[in-house]
């Protein structure tokens, strides 16, 4: 590791890797730290993404591809089921990956794109001049050195420190917090190509229990609910077990994974002096499904670009920076994002009851001519009970 | 304060993401707290494992 480069990028996910190799490709000196001894392990996802917009960044390589998935299956309490045709399933139909390949496949492409990486390397604190980010201090086995660059990019996840050590609030608020549990299982009867989605206040208040196939018999089985809702007894491994006990009894664990999902609105600002904030980092989750992935994929590179462009000119400072916090904001990206949030509040509030009620009229409902909008209408249609609960939720979308 | 119970820890960072004083931190796969923690215990609610809890100083 060198003393000075263009670009420091803090987190080896797949926000920080696809910033590292959009910046090297730039021609940019590039350096990428991860503070575990490994890319990609433990696993903190159930590795869903769609098709399509995987795409954008790599082409799909079965080394990667635990699964391709051609449906999706939603589960409401009383069990009424609700299948999701791909015409009609937008990008919830897709690939289920094997996370622990394809975090490494893109840190690879990375450094066969010129940058460096560093692993067992934790940023501990930001290096700041006249109140501009310039590198951070990293610690590296032990060793404690300073690392100066021209803009740094926080691609650190979840735990989102770095910002908050330049003094931008990234803290999360309870209710919005997924405390998730999973189970690589396999030995399960399962559809090898549908995920399946399970929903009710008794299986995962607040949030999902979820099914991804990770081949014929084998499958990530998950839960997420919020902080608030979780509780000693009551915590996402609790629902997750009892899940498992009576739908999976013959499974067999191979894995055990946690982790938190940040379903709030993004932070106010992904930009400042010196400094872009990505992916998990910049709160950019999709709110409804807890989707990452992609998200961070999109923000790493358009960071890494408006870096490049302004690293060119000689200046980082906010202004010269801001065009990447606008763009994806204005982008579909940013839109969705809005959209869901919405979607995920009418959601939390509603009952079991209501949830019921509205997935039996959706089963009835012929889904070939499927948009949100439309599903909504037809809702409001046949369920007059819930009108004011749907009104909102129209609202809120169209 | 604040207990970590070690042996139950899954090292994932929920807890980090919602401390209001950012006082917890992962090294890789060690959690620690640090002096600005406050013991408003929202992070014993983020945890899927149910690793942290705030105890009396004598129960330490
Ligand atoms: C249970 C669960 C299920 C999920 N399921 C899905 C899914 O099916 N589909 C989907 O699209 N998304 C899913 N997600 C979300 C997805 O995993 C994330 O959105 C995605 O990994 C974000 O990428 P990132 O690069 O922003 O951050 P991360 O992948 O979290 O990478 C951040 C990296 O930064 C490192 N780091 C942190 N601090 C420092 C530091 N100080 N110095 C150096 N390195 C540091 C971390 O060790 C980590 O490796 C799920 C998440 C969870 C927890």
């Amino acid at each position: 590791m060198k003393d000075r480069y263009d670009l420091l990028i803090i987190g080896g996910g797949p926000g920080g890797a696809i910033a590292a190799k959009t910046a090297a490709c730039k021609g940019l000196s590039v350096c990428l730290v991860e503070k575990r001894p490994a890319i990609g392990v433990p696993v903190r996802c159930a590795e869903g993404i769609g098709k399509d917009i995987l795409q954008q960044f790599i082409e799909p390589d079965e080394r990667w591809i635990s699964a391709e998935i051609d449906r999706a299956i939603l589960v409401s309490p009383d069990g009424t089921s609700m299948v999701l045709e791909p015409q009609h399933a937008g990008n919830e139909v897709g690939y289920v990956l094997d996370r622990k390949i394809f975090d490494r496949e893109l840190v690879w492409q990375a450094a066969a794109a010129g940058a460096d990486i560093a692993v067992k390397t934790r940023a501990v604190a930001p290096i700041m001049e006249n109140g501009k980010v310039s590198g951070a201090t990293i610690e590296s086995c032990g060793e404690v050195k300073n690392v100066r660059a021209e803009a740094v990019i926080a691609a650190d996840g979840v735990e989102s420190k770095f910002a908050r050590w330049c003094g931008i609030d990234t803290t999360v608020p309870l209710r919005e917090i997924m405390s998730c549990a999973q189970y690589l299982m396999t030995n399960l009867t399962i559809d090898p190509h549908a995920t399946v989605f399970y929903f009710g206040n008794s299986i995962a208040p607040e949030g999902y229990l979820w099914v991804f196939p990770k081949g014929e018999r084998s499958a990530n089985v998950g839960i997420g609910i919020t902080g608030r809702k979780s509780a000693p007894g009551k915590r996402a491994k609790d629902y997750l077990d009892a899940f498992v006990r009576s739908h999976f009894p013959d499974g067999r664990t191979i894995e055990c994974i946690v982790g938190g999902v940040s379903v709030c609105r993004p932070l106010p600002c992904t930009v400042a002096d010196g400094l872009l904030i990505v992916g998990d980092a910049a709160r950019v989750v999709d709110p409804l499904t807890g989707g990452g992935i992609f998200n961070a994929m999109y923000t790493g590179q358009l960071a890494a670009d408006v870096a490049a462009g302004a690293i060119a000119e000689g200046n980082t400072l906010k202004e010269r920076l801001m065009p990447y916090d606008t763009t994806w904001r204005c982008a579909k990206l940013g839109k969705n994002l809005e959209r869901n949030y919405k979607i995920k509040e009418f959601f939390i509030g509603l009952s079991d009851k209501k949830l019921n009620a509205l997935a039996q009229s959706v089963s009835k409902i012929n889904l070939k001519e499927f948009s949100t909008l439309v599903l909504v209408k037809e809702l409001i249609k046949r369920n007059p009970g819930l009108i004011l609960d749907l009104k909102a939720l129209k609202d809120a979308i169209s | 304060m604040l207990k970590i119970h070690r042996e139950i820890c899954g090292y994932c960072g929920a807890c980090v993401s919602v401390c209001p004083e950012g006082a917890l931190e992962l090294i890789d796969a060690y959690l620690t707290v640090d002096l600005k923690c406050k013991d408003c215990s929202i992070c014993t609610r983020a945890c899927p494992l149910g690793a942290l809890e705030v105890v009396d100083e004598g129960q330490v």
